[in-house]
């Protein structure tokens, strides 16, 4: 088997007094969809910020493609390659849809020698690539702030997506998503792991998770019980570790097995 | 719609709306209005001839100076209150450096430059680092270098106005770059020509009245090319949106927000000491009192133009324009004999309205009712 692009070694957290993560390890490998499940405030989004260079670890290693890692912040990340979609997403709302689609990674033309911004090129790419995912914008210069939030959410996978070379972080894509943009976010998942690419899916829905994941785990108060394969668990197994078993029963006896 | 895969329930925005999201319109329809008022009611006043212009042109120029360094600090998301006593203490450290030391005035002009732009640094770096409002800190900026301002002339000189500083720069390569004029041949000529008027008796007979552009008018322009095209044309621009739009989405996204904005306040220094430079070679002194409320006057200026207060959106040209406003009304409401406290008074008025226009265009902008 090859090796993982990224090790996470016990990495803990720390807020203060708040016991964020425990020590948690997962690796992750390239062409893969790796799904990290878990409760309302199990750590999920802070383990990914881990990653993507926007928290530093209170202790624990991460070994990208077989070196140590250490981000200063998003920008080395994002250099090295490993693009995020946050929960919160990182969109400017008084902004238009190609100057948030291109932030931080701004196309240059030179022009007698000085730099300049490259609005056309950047307003083409914006277009096609909403286009790919399936949404028609007004306009290049639309603001963000007057998409829906599941659009936003569209721009923000498709920018990942686009400048995404070889891991894709994507914190709870789906959950603002209609069900034709749902369907196309996991289409996307899954061409973008065909390329190679390893893909982080943070999700509540074991349905979403079950359709793209290769491995899963489920994360439960800032630690993990440790990742399984595709196959080796059922949707079932899964929804019982993410709720925590016992509670979940009793529920499906009052909800009619709705949950 | 020239897209024909568009969006068939996006409704075309009217024209009328369109137009009212450009940041610079409020600007440009108070310039027309300001203009149409006076050519109406104060045509005759002497306003309009070549030494009118001139006077307020020098004036508006003064404005938009400080005005492009406020907009471009406002739209990155932080204020600086220090402009006013930087103008006061630059001033004075070219004094102090050129006439009292008797340094070479090329040397205390940029011996003041990058002091002054330190202090910049020094207020971005504290603002940025203790995650403080901008407001705050440089309220202590401007009052420990207004105090600065006082104190130093006082205790070397045993007074608060310095003078002798047009001796001091006489033939100084630099000292001309701020305080000279250019075209001079050019409005000979017209003189000669009788195209503008000139000097009919004294030392001066048959020189022009006004006998060239001040450099101060070419600070302005200058600047306001090189604030507009960095903000609209180039990847730097973007990040001064996007760090005064949402600093931790812009953080997120990569950009470097810390740099930014305390490259942002690095500028607004800089162009309050180009203001400095110019006025003292203007007036051959330097006092105490120099530049007082002018921290308040670009930040109208910039919000006429369009800036929303909050950061993240404005315009240069928009703020140019609030600044032409500016100076066109205090110049003109002085050559129409108007009280000039009322000036205040319109300046009250006109802020408010552009505030609230503000607020509305903002809300058709990111679709909020
Ligand atoms: N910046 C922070 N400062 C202090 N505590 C934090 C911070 N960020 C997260 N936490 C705490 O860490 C814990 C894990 O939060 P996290 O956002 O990682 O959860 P999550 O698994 O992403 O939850 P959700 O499914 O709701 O998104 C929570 O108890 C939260 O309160
Ligand atoms: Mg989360």
């Amino acid at each position: 088997m090859t090796d993982p692009i990224i090790r996470m070694q016990n990495i803990e957290k720390h807020f203060g007094s708040v016991i964020a993560l425990a020590g948690v390890s997962v690796d992750v490998f390239g062409g893969e969809c790796h799904c990290l499940l878990g409760d309302n405030g199990a750590g999920k989004s802070t383990f990914i910020k881990t990653m993507s260079g926007v928290h530093k670890p209170t202790s624990g290693e991460i070994i990208f493609e077989g070196k140590p890692l250490d981000f200063a912040d998003p920008r080395d990340a994002i250099a090295a390659g490993i693009a995020t979609v946050h929960q919160h997403l990182a969109m400017i709302p008084l902004m238009s849809v190609s100057r948030n689609f291109f932030m931080g990674n701004e196309p240059i033309k030179k022009v007698a020698g000085i730099p300049f911004f490259d609005h056309d090129y950047a307003n083409r790419v914006t277009m096609e690539e909403m286009r790919k995912m399936g949404i028609n914008l007004r306009g290049p210069d639309q603001a963000v702030g007057t998409l829906s939030g599941g659009e936003r959410q569209t721009v923000a996978i498709a920018r990942a997506v686009h400048f995404g070379a070889k891991v894709l972080i994507l914190d709870e894509p789906t959950s603002a998503l209609g069900v034709r943009q749902t369907s196309n976010v996991l289409a996307t998942i899954d061409k973008v792991r065909k390329q190679g690419i390893a893909v982080v899916f943070i999700t509540h829905n074991v349905r979403h998770a079950m359709a793209v994941g290769d491995r899963f785990t489920v994360l439960n108060r800032g630690k993990t019980l440790g990742t399984a394969e595709r196959g080796e668990i059922t949707p079932e197994e899964l929804q019982d570790l993410m709720a925590g078993g016992q509670e979940l029963a009793t529920l499906e006896g009052s909800l009619g097995g709705t949950v | 719609m020239s897209d024909a895969s568009g969006d068939e329930r996006v409704k075309e925005l009217s024209a009328f709306r369109k137009a009212l999201i450009r940041p610079e319109l409020g600007g440009m329809v108070g310039t027309v209005a300001v203009f149409t008022f006076f050519l109406l009611f104060a045509f005759d006043s002497g306003m309009f001839n070549a030494q009118g212009v001139l006077n307020w042109s020098v004036v508006s120029a003064q404005f938009m100076i400080i005005a492009v360094g406020a907009c471009l600090l406002m739209i990155s998301g932080e204020f600086d209150l220090s402009v006013g006593s930087m103008i006061g203490f630059a001033g004075m450290m070219i004094a102090i450096f050129g006439v009292t030391l008797g340094w070479p005035m090329w040397m205390a002009i940029l011996v003041t430059f990058v002091i002054c732009v330190a202090f910049g640094a020094l207020n971005g770096y504290i603002v940025v680092r203790t995650g403080l409002p901008s407001f705050i800190v440089t309220l202590a900026t401007l009052f420990i270098l207004r105090g600065f301002t006082i104190f130093i002339p006082q205790t070397v000189e045993r007074k608060t106005i310095i003078g002798g500083i047009r001796e001091a720069a006489e033939g100084d390569w630099l000292a001309v770059l701020f305080g000279g004029k250019i075209l001079t041949g050019f409005f000979q000529w017209m003189g000669d020509a009788g195209i503008i008027a000139v000097f009919e008796r004294g030392s001066r007979a048959g020189q022009p009245v006004v006998d060239g552009i001040p450099m101060l008018i070419i600070w302005a322009l200058v600047l306001i090319v090189f604030a507009h095209i960095l903000l609209t044309r180039t990847r730097f621009g973007n990040w001064i949106f996007a760090a005064g739009g949402d600093a931790d989405a812009a953080r997120n996204s990569g950009v470097p927000v810390n740099q930014v904005k305390i490259l942002m306040f690095m500028f607004t220094a800089f162009c309050a000491t180009v203001f400095a430079t110019c006025q003292v070679m203007e007036f051959g002194s330097a006092g105490a009192d120099r530049g007082l409320l002018k921290e308040f006057e670009a930040i109208i200026a910039v919000v006429i133009g369009g800036a929303l207060l909050t950061g993240g959106y404005g315009s240069v040209i928009g703020a140019a324009l609030g600044a032409l406003i500016f100076g066109v009304v205090q110049q003109g409401l002085f050559f129409a004999g108007v009280e000039s406290s009322l000036f205040r008074v319109f300046l009250g008025v006109i802020l408010l309205f552009a505030v609230i226009l503000n607020t509305y265009i903002r809300r058709i902008i990111t679709g909020e009712r």
